[in-house]
C-alpha cells in the first residue's frame, strides 16, 4: 500500500474549497439577468382546480410570468415519469397516474406544484404569488395507508380507483406454507416503518437556462445523476433532445436518495427560462424541502416466521402495505418491491419465503429511495422478527442469529438474490466482543441501581448494492440499464483526468477515485484530478445512488485504466524498440523486460502524443480510453451492528450508550472516508428510531414540516461509535468491493429498538421511540412486571 | 431602502439595502461570499453561522441593517491567507466533514466554542454546544474529533484565532 | 419576509414615539422569534423598531438583594454574568439553557419576556422569583405580567426597560426539551426564599406559564424532592401534540419540578 493508493487513509482533495467557503453550490452560482422562480402550492391534500386567477399577479411591477399547467399542456410538455414497471400478482401492471409538473385539474397533496411566478426577485415573486387566487373544489382527502383500500375511499387517480399502485409478490407460497404446516414454533410482529424526510442539509435548487443562438437549454441542479436528469427531461418530459440540453449539477451537498429523481421544480426551471429568456432560479426553503421532496420508507407489515423444534428458521411470510404517496415518483415503484423483499432473506438460511406488497396511494408527498431504500426497511422485518423469535424461545439472540447463518457461498436464496460470499460469523464474533457483551448483565444491574433500564440490541444485516447487473435489472422492470462508464483522459505530459458517471455529493470521489488511479498508474494524485456532474464533459452515466460508485463507477475507471496501460505498452514498445509482448508497467515505469530500459508513465504519455516513434497508420497517436462497466451481480456488504441504550423510566429519553459496527464491506479504497460513510449512515438509522417521523394529520396537512416540529439528530443525540470490519473481497468486480454508503442507515434501526424492547421486557414499542412513546412503554412494562 | 456600513472579513463594505435583506443574504448576494450556507427557515441548522463583533450568530436570523458599524467574519475570512484555520485544518484532518454544506456554520460555531470555552474541550461538551448546528453526513462522530483537535490546536495559535475576526 | 419600515431607535421615548405613530409597528431585540416569524410571513408589521443602539437597555447590576437586568441583556451575557453566577445561579443556568449558542448571542431577556411564548424559559424565572417587570411607564409584578399565550400586561407603546429579580435562597430550573426544537416542552423553576416557595411551569400548558400551587404548598412544608410524591399535575389544559400529549406533559411537570427541587438542594 502507498500513501495514497488502494486502502490508505487519504485526506480529501475536496475538502480545501469547502472548509474555506468555496465549495460552489447551485445557489451560489449567480447567471447574468437572472430570474427567480416561486411556486405556488397546493394548501389542500386534495382538491379539483376550478379556475386559476392570475392577472394581478401577473401585473404586479418586476414579474416576469406566472405559468400553470395549462401552459404546459399547451407546449406539449409531458409529465414526470416513475422509470421502473411493477407487474401485479395477475400481471397487469401498476397503475401509474399522471404527474403533470404543474396540476392540470386537480392537486393531490398539499405542497402540490400549482403555479410558478418568475419575477425579478425571490420578494416579488412571493409577493405576486399571493395575488393567485385560485378556486379550490376541496374533496375528501385520505392520508392513512389502510383507509385508502377501503371501499369507497376518495378516488385519487382515476387508473386506481381502489387506489392500489400494484399488488404485488415474489418467492413461493406454496412453499412457505408448506413451511408453516410443519413449524414447530411460529413467531409474528406487526411493525410499521417510519415515513422519513431525507433532509440533504443543502436542499435542492435549479437555474434553468436557454441560449436562442444555438437553440440549447443548461439546467445547473442539485441531482446525484444528471444524465439521468438529463435522459428523462429530454426523452420523456421532451424539454429538449439531449444534444440540446446540458445538465450540470456542481457541489451537491448531500442527496441521500433524495436528489435522484427528476422534480417538478427543475423541470419548470428550464421550460420557464425559454419562456422568459433568462436564466431562471429556484432554490427550496426548508419548509418547501419538507413538502415536496420524495420522503422515504413508510411501511406496514406484518410478518411470521417459522421455527422448527432446534429453532432452525423454516420459513418466513410477510405482508407490507407500502405508502407511495399521490403521485409514483421516478424509482418509487421499486423500492417496497425489488429492493425489498429480495432481502428478506437476511444472513439466514430459510428455505421458503414468500412477500406480498401493495403500493398504495394517498394524499401525502410523493415516497421514494431515502439511504438503502428497501433494503432498511426488510433489514427491519428480518431483525426485529428474529429477536422476538429468539426471545420467545428462550434462546440467546446471537447465538440464535449464528446457528442460523449462511455458512456456505455462493448462496442461493428463495428471493432472487445469489450470495457470493461473507463471512457473517466473523462479524457477529468480533462485535460481541467489541461490546463486552459477556459484562452487559453486569452493566444492566449497574443501570438498574441507578432507577435506569439497559438493553442491548443486534442487527445483522445484509444489503444488495453495487446495482446493478443491466439486464437482470431490465427483466425485472427497470427503464434503464445499471451500468457505469468512465473516460480517462491522459495528457500529454502525463497528468491524468478521469470523466466518471458517479456523482459524489459527500461522498469523497475526488479523493478515492483519484487513489485508484494512483495505485494503477504509479503517479502522483496530485496528478490526477477527477471530473463529474456535467453532462457537456462527461458522455454519459448513471449516477450515484445505491452504495455502487466504488462498486460499480470505480469498476469501469479500472476497466478504462487497463486500457490506457494496454495502450501505453504499445506506445512504449515503438519508444524503446523492444516487442510489446516484453513490456512491462510497474511502479509508474513501462519496462523493457529483463533490461533496465524503461520511460516513465509520463514519457509514454508523451510520446503518445507527438508520434513521433510509430506511424499513425499503426498504433493511433493519442492516450485515452473509455470503458463502460456492467456488473455480473449486486454485491452484498454485511456486518453485525450492536446498540446499547440506557432508558430513563420517569422520562422515557432513552440514551444511546454504546455502539459497535463490524461490517464486511469487501476490499476498502480509504477506510477513513468508509468510516464516515458508517458513522453517518448510524446517525440516520437511529434517527430513523429515536426522533425522526414526517407525520400528516387527518386532512392531510403535514405537522411535521420544519426542524421545529422533525426531529433531526443533533450531536449530542448520539455516541462516538466504535467501528470495525471484517473482510471477504467481492468475487464480481475487479476491485472487490462491496459498497458501505447505506449500510449504518440499513443496520441501525433493528439494533435500537431491538435494545429497547430488551432493556423494556416487552415488544410493544413503536419508532421513532421517542421519549413519550418510550415512558409509555416503560409504564406497560413497569405494569406487567408488578402483575408478575 | 437603507444604508449599512459594516466591516467584513477586514473590508468595509457599505450598500444600500431593503431592510429586510437577512445577513446571511447580504453576504452571499450582495458580496458574494457564498461560503455561508442557508439550510432552514427557523434558526436551527447552524449553516449560516457568522462570527458579528466575535460571536456566533445564525446570519439568517439577523437584518443586515442591524450590523450597521460591526464586524464580520465569515468563513472566508477565517484563513490567513492561503495558512488555514487551525479549526479548518483539523475538520480536513479528521474527516469532519463529507458534502460540505454544514461545514462552514460548523466551522464558525466550533471557533466560537473554542473561544468562549477554552482549548481543552470534552466530548461531551463540544457536543452538547453543537446544539445549534445540524450535520446529516458525518454522524458528528469526525465532528466531535476535529473541534477537539482544532481547540488544542488554537492554543498554540491564539493570536492568530484572534486576527482573524 | 414582507417588506416593512427599519428605524433604529435611540432612546426608549424615541421607541415609544414611533410605536404610537404606528399602531402596528413592532420592536426588533434580538430577533430570535421574531425574524423567523416574519422570514414565514406569519407576522408582517409595517414598521420595525430597532432596540439594539438605546444606551443603558444592556446590562447587569446588583440592586440589594435584587439582580436587574436590561431588557436588551442577551442570553449569553446572563449566562456568563458573575453577578448573576453568584446571587442566582439557577437563573444564569436557566440562559445558558436557552437556544443553542448562536441564539444566546442574540436573543435577549426583554424579548423574551415580551413574548411570552408559552415554551420560553425566562417567564418562569421571573414567576418563581417574584420578579417585577420594569417599562418606559410603570413596575409590573411578574404574577400580574403573563396573563396566556402570548399574551401580557404590556400596554400599546409600552416597552419593557429592565427586570428586577430578587435572589432567592434555593432555586433551580430543570427543563425537558422538546426533543425537535429544543424549547422546553416542560420547564419548572423552583425557587425558596425564607418560608416562600414558588414553583413555576413552563412549556406544558396551553395558557403559558403558571405557577404550580398544589406543589409550592406541598413543599413549604418541607422543601425536599419527596415531598412532591403524590402531588400530580392536572392535564386538564395541558398541551398536547405529536410531542407529547397532555397526560405526558403533567407527569413531566411532576418530574422535573422533583429533579429542580433536588437540584435546588445542590443534590
Amino acid at each position: 500500500m502507498t500513501a495514497t493508493g488502494i486502502g490508505a487513509p487519504v485526506r480529501r482533495r475536496e475538502d480545501f474549497r469547502f472548509i474555506t467557503g468555496q465549495g460552489r453550490y447551485t445557489d451560489d452560482i449567480e447567471r447574468p439577468g437572472q430570474t427567480y422562480a416561486y411556486f405556488l402550492r397546493s394548501p389542500h391534500a386534495h382538491a379539483a382546480i376550478r379556475s386559476i386567477d392570475a392577472a394581478a399577479a401577473r401585473a404586479t411591477p418586476g414579474v416576469l410570468a406566472v405559468l400553470t399547467g395549462d401552459d404546459l399542456a399547451a407546449d406539449g410538455v409531458g409529465g414526470l415519469i416513475c422509470g421502473w414497471m411493477i407487474h401485479s400478482k395477475d400481471g397487469t401492471p401498476m397503475k401509474a397516474g399522471a404527474h403533470p409538473a404543474l396540476a392540470q385539474g386537480k392537486v393531490r397533496y398539499v405542497g402540490d406544484h400549482v403555479a410558478v411566478v418568475v419575477a425579478e426577485t425571490l420578494a416579488i415573486a412571493k409577493d405576486a404569488a399571493e395575488k393567485i387566487v385560485v378556486d379550490y373544489q376541496v374533496l375528501a382527502p385520505v392520508v392513512d395507508m389502510n383507509a385508502a383500500v377501503k371501499k369507497g375511499a376518495p378516488v385519487i387517480h382515476d387508473v386506481a380507483p381502489d387506489n392500489v399502485v400494484y399488488d404485488w409478490h415474489l418467492g413461493d407460497k406454496a412453499a412457505a406454507d408448506a413451511a408453516f404446516a410443519k413449524a414447530k414454533h411460529v413467531t409474528k410482529i406487526d411493525l410499521v416503518n417510519n415515513r422519513l424526510v431525507p433532509n440533504p442539509m443543502e436542499t435542492r435548487a435549479a437555474i434553468g437556462e436557454y441560449d436562442g443562438g444555438s437553440e440549447s437549454f443548461t439546467l445547473y441542479t442539485t441531482s446525484q445523476n444528471p444524465h439521468v436528469a438529463r435522459l428523462v427531461l429530454s426523452a420523456f418530459i421532451g424539454i429538449a433532445p439531449e444534444h440540446k440540453l446540458r445538465v450540470i449539477a456542481p457541489d451537491v451537498g448531500g442527496g441521500f436518495g433524495s436528489k435522484i429523481f427528476i422534480y417538478a421544480e427543475e423541470t419548470v426551471c428550464v421550460w420557464a427560462a425559454k419562456k422568459v429568456g433568462r436564466p431562471v432560479k429556484w432554490t427550496s426553503d426548508r419548509t418547501e424541502a419538507f413538502l415536496s421532496d420524495a420522503h422515504g420508507r413508510d411501511h406496514i407489515t406484518h410478518a411470521e416466521l417459522a421455527l422448527d423444534d432446534k429453532g432452525r428458521m423454516l420459513g418466513l411470510r410477510v405482508k407490507t402495505k407500502a405508502n407511495l404517496g399521490a403521485y409514483l415518483s421516478t424509482f418509487s415503484s421499486c423500492v417496497p418491491t425489488y429492493l425489498y423483499a429480495p432481502l428478506l432473506s437476511g444472513q439466514y438460511d430459510i428455505p421458503a419465503i414468500y412477500c406480498e406488497v401493495e403500493g398504495v396511494y394517498t394524499n401525502t408527498a410523493p415516497v421514494d429511495a431515502y439511504r438503502g431504500a428497501g433494503r432498511p426497511e426488510a433489514t427491519f422485518v428480518v431483525e426485529r422478527i428474529v429477536e422476538v423469535a429468539a426471545r420467545e424461545i428462550g434462546q440467546d439472540p446471537a447465538a440464535f442469529r449464528k446457528k442460523n447463518f449462511i455458512r456456505k457461498f455462493p448462496h442461493q436464496t428463495p428471493v432472487i438474490m445469489a450470495y457470493d460470499t461473507g463471512d457473517y460469523a466473523a462479524s457477529l464474533d468480533k462485535a460481541l466482543e467489541l461490546i463486552d457483551y459477556k459484562n452487559i448483565g453486569r452493566r444492566k444491574r449497574e443501570s438498574a441501581r441507578k432507577g435506569k433500564m439497559r438493553g442491548i440490541g443486534f442487527s445483522a444485516y445484509i444489503e444488495a448494492c453495487g446495482i446493478a447487473p443491466s439486464a437482470a435489472v431490465g427483466s425485472l422492470g427497470a427503464g434503464v440499464g445499471l451500468w457505469e462508464s468512465a473516460e480517462v483522459r491522459v495528457n500529454p505530459v502525463g497528468t491524468v483526468e478521469v470523466l466518471t458517471g458517479s456523482h459524489s455529493h459527500g461522498q469523497g470521489h475526488e479523493t478515492t477515485f483519484a487513489q485508484l488511479v494512483c495505485d494503477r498508474l504509479g503517479i502522483p494524485i496530485d496528478q490526477v484530478s477527477i471530473v463529474h456532474g456535467d453532462t457537456d464533459k462527461v458522455q454519459f452515466g448513471m449516477g450515484t445512488y445505491g452504495s455502487r460508485s466504488g462498486a460499480v463507477g470505480m469498476s469501469a475507471i479500472a476497466k478504462a485504466l487497463d486500457k490506457v496501460i494496454a495502450k501505453g505498452k504499445k506506445v512504449a514498445a515503438y519508444a524503446l524498440e523492444a516487442s510489446e509482448a516484453d513490456i512491462e508497467f510497474k511502479d509508474g515505469r513501462f519496462g523493457v523486460a529483463g533490461t533496465d530500459k524503461s520511460l516513465a508513465f509520463g514519457e509514454v504519455a508523451l510520446q503518445a502524443y507527438i508520434a513521433h516513434k510509430f506511424s499513425g497508420q499503426d498504433l493511433e497517436p493519442g492516450l485515452k480510453e473509455g470503458a463502460f462497466y456492467d456488473p455480473t451481480n449486486f454485491t452484498f456488504p454485511s456486518g453485525v451492528h450492536v446498540c446499547e441504550v440506557e432508558i430513563d423510566p420517569d422520562t422515557g429519553v432513552t440514551r444511546v450508550d454504546r455502539w459497535v459496527a463490524v461490517d464486511d464491506f469487501g476490499v476498502i479504497i480509504n477506510p477513513m472516508i468508509v468510516e464516515g460513510q458508517v458513522h453517518g449512515g448510524i446517525a440516520q438509522g437511529v434517527g430513523q428510531a429515536l426522533l425522526e417521523g414526517a407525520h400528516y394529520d387527518a386532512s392531510g396537512q403535514l405537522v411535521t414540516a420544519s426542524y421545529m416540529d422533525y426531529c433531526m439528530p443533533r450531536a449530542d443525540d448520539l455516541p462516538s461509535f466504535k467501528v470495525d470490519h471484517t473482510t471477504t473481497p467481492c468475487p464480481s468486480n475487479p476491485l472487490g468491493i462491496k459498497g458501505c454508503g447505506e449500510a449504518g442507515a440499513i443496520a441501525a434501526p433493528p439494533a435500537v429498538i431491538n435494545a429497547i424492547t430488551d432493556a423494556l421486557g416487552h415488544e410493544d414499542v413503536t419508532m421513532p421511540a421517542t421519549p413519550q412513546v418510550v415512558w409509555r412503554a416503560a409504564r406497560k412494562a413497569a405494569f406487567r412486571t408488578a402483575a408478575e | 431602502m437603507t444604508t449599512v456600513t459594516m466591516t467584513v472579513n477586514g473590508k468595509s463594505v457599505t450598500a444600500n439595502v431593503d431592510p429586510r435583506t437577512l445577513l446571511a443574504q447580504f453576504v452571499r448576494e450582495n458580496l458574494r461570499l457564498t461560503g455561508t450556507h442557508v439550510g432552514c427557515d427557523t434558526s436551527q441548522c447552524g449553516a449560516c453561522v457568522v462570527h458579528v463583533d466575535g460571536r456566533a450568530v445564525k446570519s439568517c436570523t439577523v437584518l443586515a441593517v442591524s450590523c450597521d458599524g460591526a464586524s464580520v467574519t465569515t468563513i472566508e475570512g477565517l484563513a490567513n491567507g492561503a495558512e488555514l484555520h487551525p479549526m479548518q485544518a483539523a475538520f480536513r484532518e479528521h474527516h469532519g466533514l463529507q458534502c460540505g454544506f454544514c461545514t462552514p456554520g460548523m466551522i464558525m460555531s466550533a471557533v466560537d466554542i473554542v473561544n468562549r470555552k477554552g482549548h481543552d474541550l470534552d466530548e461531551h461538551t463540544i457536543r452538547e454546544e453543537l446544539e445549534g448546528n445540524i450535520c446529516r453526513c458525518t454522524g458528528y462522530h469526525n465532528i466531535v474529533k476535529a473541534v477537539e483537535a482544532g481547540a488544542k490546536a488554537m492554543g498554540g495559535t491564539v493570536a492568530a484565532g484572534i486576527a482573524a475576526e | 419576509m414582507y417588506a416593512f419600515n427599519y428605524q433604529r431607535a435611540k432612546s426608549v421615548r424615541q421607541a415609544a414615539g414611533l410605536l404610537a405613530k404606528n399602531g402596528e409597528a413592532k420592536l426588533l431585540a434580538g430577533g430570535q422569534t421574531l425574524l423567523p416569524t416574519m422570514k414565514q410571513r406569519l407576522a408582517s408589521p409595517p414598521v420595525l423598531v430597532d432596540l439594539a443602539r438605546i444606551e443603558g437597555l444592556a446590562g447587569i447590576e446588583r440592586k440589594g438583594r435584587a439582580i436587574v437586568i436590561g431588557a436588551m441583556t442577551k442570553h449569553a451575557d446572563v449566562a456568563t454574568s458573575t453577578l448573576v453566577r453568584e446571587a442566582i445561579p439557577a437563573l444564569a443556568a436557566l440562559a445558558e439553557g436557552i437556544g443553542d449558542p448562536a441564539v444566546r448571542n442574540r436573543g435577549t431577556i426583554g424579548g423574551s419576556v415580551a413574548n411570552n411564548d408559552p415554551s420560553a424559559d425566562y417567564p418562569a424565572a421571573c414567576l418563581a422569583l417574584g420578579a417585577t417587570i420594569v417599562t418606559n411607564k410603570r413596575k409590573i409584578p411578574a404574577d400580574e405580567f403573563f396573563q396566556g399565550l402570548f399574551t401580557t400586561a404590556l400596554d400599546e407603546g409600552e416597552i419593557i426597560v429592565k427586570i428586577a429579580f430578587p435572589a432567592p435562597s434555593k432555586a433551580a430550573y430543570v427543563k425537558f426539551p422538546n426533543p425537535a426544537s429544543r424549547y422546553a416542552m416542560v420547564g419548572v423553576f423552583v425557587a425558596k426564599r425564607g418560608s416562600e416557595i414558588r414553583v413555576a411551569v413552563t412549556g406544558a400548558s396551553s395558557d403559558g406559564v403558571f405557577r404550580w400551587t398544589a406543589a409550592e404548598e406541598a413543599l413549604r412544608s418541607r422543601f425536599n424532592p419527596k415531598s412532591l410524591d403524590g402531588v400530580a399535575a392536572s392535564a386538564d389544559g395541558m398541551i398536547s401534540d405529536i410531542h407529547g400529549s397532555a397526560e405526558y406533559r403533567a407527569h413531566l411537570v411532576g418530574v422535573m419540578a422533583k429533579r429542580a427541587v433536588s437540584a435546588a438542594l445542590g443534590k
